[in-house]
């Protein structure tokens, strides 16, 4: 019929397979009906949800290329960015987005004290990015760089603030996972869970991907 | 009902102590009330938006007038688009998705309840809080696109954008919440059976216009953090002394404002699309065509934006291509209005009253069109931008296209909210009395621009020899005045004592009219399995048998719950706190709105 893939397998078929697919994911809810995709609901939620956010963080990109060398007084992004440190938190960001894909594989394997471990890494390494950017934050504004002095002040607070918040509240929302997961709460079969604040996470760690090249790279 | 036999999952069913019917509101999280909660607020400020036109309809009235000072005339304007668009257009689209996509979809609810419900009560609490600034005498007074630097400290120095730039802002947050819920419901909540292609038109055109939200939206939410951070943290973005450039904002704005255009307009595409097939007797013509030109409309909307802005100096390359894709534009727009004409040639019309307003909106909505391609054409908008002649253009497309279609629409699908029929022969006579109205405000305005009257100022000299046009134009609002009257009397009267409705009182196609009318809580006894694009027209004894036949075993139905509406108040709340201008007063809200969240996430559904 050409109209996609949700269109081509009968609602019939999928009706009767999905039943299975949905109650394994729900074990804990009562039976929800099965969806016209065959995907989670919640995961396609948030995939969507995500698209949203890209435009949200294209449109802070865009602001910083392009008020871009139109600051005019100091300090300039010259003036004031350490490449080698960032690269070290932008390592440490990354690295972090690794330990998602392991805590999720382990918790799913059912080996709960490696997903346990991985789960914090993430955490610990969120939570150290989090730490170079407040550092980097007092450092600009102790050689005079604030919100309100120039426009690469402006846009560059604010843009790396809100990936900041978000990065922040992606660490909130794993400890509260951990704490489901150490308490037992948070199982192979609602693995779901830890998967989508994964897919959270990386999204937040591609976003700085683009930041470091687009304002610290080719700055 | 079969509570008896059948174990539902809700406690609104179970025979607990007496609960208050407005608690039992406040936390419903069924798509259906949410729908009405939506209309009747949306149908509130109508009314509201309604008085400010006729204000500024009466200043207007005569040259010199002196009924509304400059100042008050600004915070009329400014609050009459503001609401017309966010707080009337959007939210009555919004309250159709909500009654009835599910419904046509052969759904149970929307993908998230609760969210759903979130955005109702953060619409309603921005929405509150932005009218609130009425009180102060502080209402937004720099146009419904606050354009930089207006928006700025400098020169606007009151409360007046502060409420502007909040409130829109909580509105922008419900907004993106709903296009996540309506994108992901109609993805993933469609009946066995209902492809894609079988979907109804108002479901595609659902779909399309929650892409739109979702996409859009977060563009106006950096645009209005932007202005909020310049106003209380003194960010540079619109500053012209640091460098700052209001054509940013523009772009911004309007990156968001044409989308937005079409986010008003699609629903009323569907409704129509709906509507013209059931009072013609005839399956919609060219089905596909009308699905693939609703996604062009969407897509090329995000690619015309700059029309807004010819008059701003951008050079002749920008102003050629963005003439060239706004004439685009009108072909798809042209492809469905053709559409509809060819779906009732040939039918057996029905003149309901749906069908008049439908009939109604093609008429008027094309000479809207017109006028839009005439401003398309960016040396011919130098001339009209600014003028009556915009404001004539866009009245034409939102209110005889966008007002009109929700008019027939409420029409059309009252039987179905309520249970009994609108009465017809008051609905014929408001059709006309509020056509008749709107056409002689707004058909003089074109002439008053064309000669030169700009919008947005307050009087106008006796010199221009605009006053009998602009009289006219004023009668017209007690006409449509009129009109809306009768159209609240008959809602408010039929709701009581209209004729009782069967389940498919116009003999409707979609899956909508196999359920009882109102709908059981839990829309349908089992969900059917479906085999055409209008099952009740190909297929409906098989529908039926499944929709009103023995109750499914096991039906899960949400709970109400408090945290969406507890959520909302901290949502709402983060941004007014903004105005204590104490840099943590927005952080209470933001932990007020993460303690609802994690309880949110922990509450069994």
């Amino acid at each position: 019929m050409g109209v996609g893939v949700w269109g081509v397998r009968s609602g019939q078929t999928i009706h009767k397979e999905l039943i299975l697919a949905t109650a394994a994911v729900e074990h804990h809810h009562p039976v929800h009906p099965p969806t016209a995709t065959g995907l989670n609901t919640w995961k396609v939620g948030f995939w969507v949800f995500m698209g949203s956010e890209t435009l949200f963080f294209g449109s802070l990109i865009s602001i910083y290329l392009v008020y871009k060398g139109t600051s005019v007084v100091g300090p300039y992004p010259s003036d004031v960015f350490d490449i080698p440190l960032t690269t070290v938190s932008t390592f440490v960001l990354l690295m972090s987005s690794l330990a998602v894909v392991l805590a999720l594989d382990f918790l799913r394997a059912g080996r709960r004290n490696l997903a346990l471990f991985w789960t914090m890494m993430i955490i610990v390494l969120g939570a150290t990015f989090l730490g170079f950017q407040a550092y980097e934050f007092t450092h600009f504004y102790h050689v005079g760089l604030t919100l309100s002095t120039n426009l690469f002040g402006s846009t560059f607070f604010v843009l790396t603030g809100f990936h900041g918040a978000h990065v922040t509240i992606g660490v909130i929302w794993l400890l509260i996972l951990w704490v489901d997961m150490f308490r037992g709460k948070l199982r192979p079969e609602n693995s779901l869970r830890l998967e989508i604040a994964g897919l959270y996470w990386h999204f937040v760690d591609i976003v700085w991907i683009a930041i470091f090249t687009l304002i610290y790279l080719m700055e | 009902m079969a509570t008896a036999e059948v174990h539902v999952h809700t406690p609104i069913t179970q025979p607990t102590k007496k609960k208050s019917v407005i608690w039992d509101w406040m936390t419903t999280v069924d798509h259906k009330k949410i729908g009405i909660l939506y209309g009747v607020t949306a149908l509130f400020f109508f009314i509201v938006a309604g008085i400010e036109a006729t204000l500024i309809r009466i200043q207007l009235a005569k040259p010199e007038n002196a009924f509304l000072g400059p100042d008050v005339y600004n915070q009329i304007f400014t609050m009459h688009g503001t609401t017309m668009i966010f707080l009337v257009g959007m939210p009555m689209a919004v309250a159709m998705f909500n009654y009835i996509v599910p419904l046509q979809i052969g759904a149970r609810d929307v993908a998230f309840p609760r969210l759903n419900a979130l955005s109702y009560w953060i619409f309603l609490f921005g929405a509150i809080f932005m009218n609130f600034s009425f009180l102060l005498g502080a209402a937004p007074n720099g146009g419904w696109f606050g354009y930089a630097p207006l928006t700025s400290t400098q020169y606007g120095p009151g409360l007046n954008i502060d409420f502007w730039a909040l409130g829109l802002q909580a509105l922008g947050v419900a907004s993106i919440m709903g296009g996540v819920n309506f994108v992901t419901t109609i993805i993933q909540l469609r009946a066995p059976g209902m492809r894609l292609m079988r979907m109804p038109l108002f479901t595609w055109m659902t779909l399309f216009t929650s892409f739109l939200l979702i996409t859009a939206l977060p563009v106006f939410a950096v645009a209005l953090f932007l202005v909020t951070f310049d106003r209380f943290w003194a960010t540079n973005f619109f500053v012209m002394q640091s460098g700052g450039d209001p054509m940013v904002w523009q772009h911004l704005f309007w990156m968001f404002g044409h989308p937005e255009v079409y986010i008003l307009i699609l629903p009323a595409f569907g409704i129509v699309s709906e509507i013209i097939p059931t009072f013609s007797r005839k399956p919609l013509f060219g089905y596909a065509v009308m699905v693939y030109s609703g996604a062009l409309i969407a897509l090329i909307g995000w690619g015309v934006w700059a029309h807004h802005m010819f008059a701003s100096g951008m050079g002749p390359i920008a102003d050629a291509f963005f003439t060239i894709s706004t004439m685009i534009i009108a072909i798809p727009t042209g492809v469905k209005i053709f559409n509809w004409i060819a779906t009732m040639w040939g039918g057996r019309i029905q003149f309901s009253t749906a069908m008049l307003h439908a009939v109604g909106m093609l008429i008027t909505f094309t000479i809207g069109g017109v006028s839009g391609v005439m401003h398309a054409t960016s040396p011919h908008d130098l001339q009209q931008t600014d003028t009556y002649f915009v404001v004539a253009h866009f009245h034409y497309v939102l209110i005889g296209g966008l007002i009109l279609a929700i008019f027939g629409g409420l029409y059309f699908w009252f039987p179905k909210l309520t249970g009994r029929m609108m009465n017809e022969r008051l609905g014929k006579w408001q059709f006309w009395i509020y056509f008749i109205g709107f056409n002689v405000t707004f058909m003089p305005q074109h002439w008053i621009g064309l000669l030169g009257m700009p919008r947005r100022i307050f009087t106008y000299s006796a010199d221009l020899n605009l006053a009998s046009l602009n009289m006219l134009s004023t009668v017209g609002v007690f006409i449509q005045i009129a009109g809306v009257a009768m159209l609240a009397g008959n809602i408010i009267w039929s709701a009581r004592r209209g004729r009782v409705a069967s389940e498919n009182p116009w003999n409707a196609a979609t899956l909508e009219w196999a359920t009882t009318s109102p709908p059981a809580e839990h829309n349908f006894n089992q969900i059917p399995t479906v085999h055409s694009r209008e099952p009740m027209w190909v297929e409906a004894d098989q529908v039926r048998a499944s929709t009103l036949g023995p109750m499914e075993p096991h039906m899960h139905m949400p709970p109400n719950s408090y945290w969406p509406i507890f959520t909302a108040v901290g949502v709402v709340a983060t941004f007014i706190l903004f105005m204590t201008n104490i840099w943590w007063m927005p952080l209470v809200g933001l932990v007020w709105t993460v303690i609802g969240a994690i309880n949110w996430a922990y509450e069994p559904v």
